[in-house]
This record gives C-alpha cells, structure tokens and sequence, in this order.
C-alpha cells in the first residue's frame, strides 16, 4: 500500500516523451513506426502498453531503453537522457524470448551484469543473485543450464537478471508472449507481487486486453500505421489483484472499454 | 477392498511398463554396440571370400589375413612412419586452426578486411589438395615444412568459414542486451560471441582432425622418402599389397583416433548443448 503512494511524492518523472517520431529507413520505402508519441509516466507506476501488431509498442519500449534512437521528439528517463539513464544501469530490459546466455547456469546468467559494462559491485543493499532467483521462485535451480529449464523458468531467470542492481525502471518487451496460458497467468500473478515488493517503475508492452488490464495500474493503447497514443485508461481496480477479478464487473467493463479503443481489428 | 485390488492393479501395471521400457531401452543400447560390429566383420568376411574364393593374385589385393600378418611383423616400422605424418598433422592442425580463430576475429571486428581478402581466401580454397603440394615443395623445399604447410592450409578454411558464422550468429536480443548492460565491443566479444561459436568451432576441428592427416600424408607423396604418404607410394610400386593396405589402416587409425579424441575435449569444454549437436 505505501508503495502505491509514496513514490508519488517524488519530483521527476520516470519517463517523459515529447513528441517522438521513429521512421525507419529501408530499400522499399520508408517506415513510420511511431508517431508524436507523448506521455509521461510517474515512478512507482505500473504501465501496460497494448496495441495490435505494427503500433510501434516494442520500438517505443527501445526508445526509452536507447536502443533505437528517436527520429525526432524528446524522451528524458529520471531527468536524464535514455543513454545516461542506461549507463547508470538505471534500465532493465526482459526481452520476449529470454535471451539467455545457453553456456552459463540460471545464476550464472543473473550475474552477467556485474560482469560487463565495466565492472560494478552491486549497490548497497540491492538483492544479491541468489535473493533474486528466490524472488522469481528458483530457489534451488540456480546451477541448472538453460536447456535444462522450461520456458517459463527461463523467462524467471531473465526477470532475475534485469531485476539485478535494482534498477528503477523496468522494461518488458512481451517477455510471457510465447508461454502457455497457465505459465502467463502465474507469472502476470508474481509480477504484480514483484513489482509491490521492489517498488520498481514498469512499462510492460502487451498484446492481451487481459493482461494489460489485469497487470497496469494505466494501460496506454496504441493505434497502429503509424503507431501513435490513442489513451491512456486508467485501470481503477484494486491493487492487491488475484486472478479472481478478472471475473468481476469492473474488470469486464475495463477490458470492453479497452477493446472498443483497439477497434475493429 | 475393491479400490485397493485397483490400486494394486494399476501399480503392478505401471511396474510392467516400467519393466518394458527399460528393457526396449536396453535392447536399443545393445543394438547400438552390436551392429557396427556386425557390419565392420560381415565386410571382412566378403573381403577375404573375394580373394580366396575368385583367387585374387596378391599383387591386386591381399587377403585381410596377409594384411594382419604384414601390420604385425612390420608394426616397428610403420609407427616410425606414422610419427613423422603424426607430427606434420597435428602441427598443421594446431597452424592452420589458429591462423583460421585469428582471422575469423579479424574478419568479425573489420568487416573491410573480410570484404577484402574473404575472396582470395575462396580461391586458393578452390585449388585441390594435389596441386597445392607441389607448390609449397617449391616454396619449402623438402623437409617436415611443406607438409606442415599443407596440413595447415587444409585446416584452414572450414574452420575459418565456421568460426564467422559462429561469431556473428550472436542474437539480435543477445546483441540488445549487451547493449542495455552497456557492455564494450571487446566484452561482447568474450563474454557472448567467442562462447557462441565454440559449438561452431568444435564441428570444424572434428573435420580438420581427419583432413589434417590426408593434407600431411599428401604433402609426403610428393617429396619424402618417410610417413605414412611415402610408404603408401612405395608400396605401390612394389606391387607390395599387404604393406599397401597395412599403410593404409596405419593412417586412417591415426586420423580416427584424432577425430576421437577432438570430440572427447569437445564434450569436455562445450557442456551446455544438448547432446543432440553433431
């Protein structure tokens, strides 16, 4: 509860973008991916970002984690620019397939960035690898190889691995996308667990109406062609959620509302 | 009652599945063993049912019995022969295989340099084996070096050509995620390229065990009067099959047993891969 509240207080936004258009050059022609994108994000917050395939979710999600450099338009991330946010390691990043590395076990994997980018100590009082896969739930895999783990423990271990630093925002790139429903729906469950525990800013880019619902405290839609803002809803559920609300009233009245935003696809 | 008469049912069921499972999986393990066993002596058998049976002359091919005799009563002498060929293989090996490692790091860092010399690399790969030894026979004159030089070249190329692909088939999310790590180049390199192309790496030091002893034993038809290359001419023209064929099972036990023992260091360095890799 004082997690949803206090971070409130605080002066800078985790997130702001003014007007960020990305256009991709090519052979054929040249690609809008996101148009004047603008919002801001305050830290603490809990963001799913929904969209039909083609709106620009995951470019934007690159954008903010300067991966992909914006054509034009402002993003600041903690005050700062995208690049000194990441050099500060301010950024974690779950990708949709887990990329981890196959030749290093699960904690070895969850280490992996104390080991590049220079070498850093983890800050004082930050959870220590082994705290962290406890925290995703493989206490005791941590010396299993990759292959030897399902998709959804893999996709624990890169949850692990961003959490690692306790960075403040993290960056979530479809990551349960290719998992089964049951997997998803324990994961979308600990999230939301995790994410109260560690108090760490997420934006979370989705293609399920029930996951964005379920998981963000807003969710922002996307329209597609080119990718631009069409609202952010605010999601007014409770925030001590189960998997149980997605058979309540509100919850079926959000995910309608939501729909009807995504149009006829 | 009746449910404990079930229970016993369905145990001593999944007791008999059990019992049929393990007893197919060793069925299956035996065959394994067996059966190139069974091959490799059914085509000795033919062999000498040849010779004996249409009478070959010797000097065509000898029986497998002769060819025995011959690898026994002249074992002291064919070793000294395998050594020197032992000797330029591995050291062309170990040559040519580093060259490649260096130049796939090379190529992977300075894309112009690949740009540049990937296209002479194709051509002198093109040029077989046979006409380059008499090249470097020039160029190295008569000693251990041409044959060295040869063994190397053969080397060379196929684990050049994995080593790249083995460096840059690196993730795109891989690539992101050293990235968001703020990684340098030269970690990437070590931390994620040079592990991802071990796998690669490994495939072709298996096919360069083998060719690295037909690249010396080559290089040793050409100029040499010892190894394996030189024996098997002389041989030849002493119409002296059994030594032939002798020679011949001397050489290819070497190059098999390189191969043996590149795929033992194989499974000792890359652990993470599913055994399915070949």
């Amino acid at each position: 509860m004082a997690v949803a509240t206090a971070p409130r207080s605080l002066p800078t936004p985790a997130v702001t973008c003014d007007g960020v258009t990305v256009r991709f050059v090519t052979d054929r022609r040249t690609v809008t991916a996101i148009e004047s994108v603008s919002f801001a994000m305050e830290p603490g917050g809990f963001l799913s970002l929904l969209g039909p395939s083609g709106c620009g979710k995951s470019t934007l999600l690159r954008v903010i984690a300067d991966l992909v450099p914006p054509t034009s338009g402002q993003v600041s991330v903690l005050g700062t620019s995208p690049e000194q946010a990441r050099r500060n390691r301010a950024i974690g990043f779950v990708f949709q397939d887990a990329a981890l590395l196959a030749w290093r076990t699960a904690i070895q994997n969850v280490e992996l960035p104390l080991e590049v980018g220079g070498r850093r100590a983890l800050p004082a009082g930050a959870p220590t690898p082994r705290e962290l896969l406890k925290l995703v739930g493989l206490e005791g895999w941590e010396n299993s190889y990759p292959h030897e783990l399902s998709g959804g423990m893999r996709q624990r271990v890169s949850l692990a691995r961003a959490l690692l630093g306790a960075p403040t925002i993290l960056l979530m790139d479809e990551p349960f996308g290719a998992l089964d429903e049951f997997t998803r729906d324990r994961l979308n469950e600990e999230l939301r667990r995790i994410w109260k525990e560690t108090g760490t800013t997420i934006l979370f880019v989705t293609h399920s109406v029930y996951e964005a619902a379920f998981l963000g405290e807003q969710v922002m839609v996307l329209a597609a062609n080119p990718g631009r803002v069409r609202e952010i809803v605010p999601v007014e559920l409770p925030a001590n959620r189960g998997l149980a609300i997605r058979e309540s009233e509100p919850f079926n009245r959000l995910v309608t509302h939501l729909r009807g935003l995504l149009g006829p696809v | 009652m009746t449910t404990t008469a079930l229970e016993n049912s369905a145990e001593s069921g999944t007791a008999a599945a059990e019992a049929r499972f393990a007893a197919a999986k060793k069925r299956a393990a035996l065959r394994r063993r067996v059966l190139p066993v069974v091959g490799l002596v059914a085509m000795i058998a033919l062999w000498a049912a040849v010779v004996h049976g249409f009478g070959v002359r010797p000097f065509v091919a000898p029986s497998p019995f002769v060819v025995v005799q011959t690898l026994v009563a002249k074992f002291a002498m064919l070793m000294d022969n395998l050594k020197w060929t032992a000797l330029e293989a591995v050291l062309g090996f170990l040559l040519g295989n580093f060259v490649a490692i260096v130049a796939a790091t090379l190529f992977v860092h300075f894309k112009s340099l690949e740009e540049t010399f990937f296209p002479i690399v194709v051509l002198i790969n093109t040029i077989p084996v046979v006409a380059k030894a008499p090249i470097l026979v020039l160029l190295l004159g008569n000693g251990i070096e041409p044959k060295i030089a040869v063994a190397a070249l053969i080397c060379f190329f196929p684990t050049l050509v994995n080593m790249v692909r083995g460096l840059e088939a690196v993730s795109p999310q891989q690539l992101e995620l050293m990235r968001v790590l703020s990684a340098s180049k030269r970690e990437v390199f070590l931390k994620l390229r040079l592990y991802n192309a071990l796998p690669y790496l490994f495939s072709a030091l298996k096919i360069s065990a083998s060719t690295a002893t037909i690249g010396a034993i080559v290089g040793e038809w050409v100029s040499t009067t010892v190894g394996i290359g030189a024996l098997i001419v002389q041989a030849m023209y002493a119409f002296d099959s059994a030594l032939l064929y002798a020679t011949v099972l001397v050489g290819s036990g070497f190059a098999f047993c390189f191969f043996l023992l590149i795929t033992a260091i194989e499974r000792m360095v890359v652990r993470w891969q599913a055994p399915t890799v070949t």
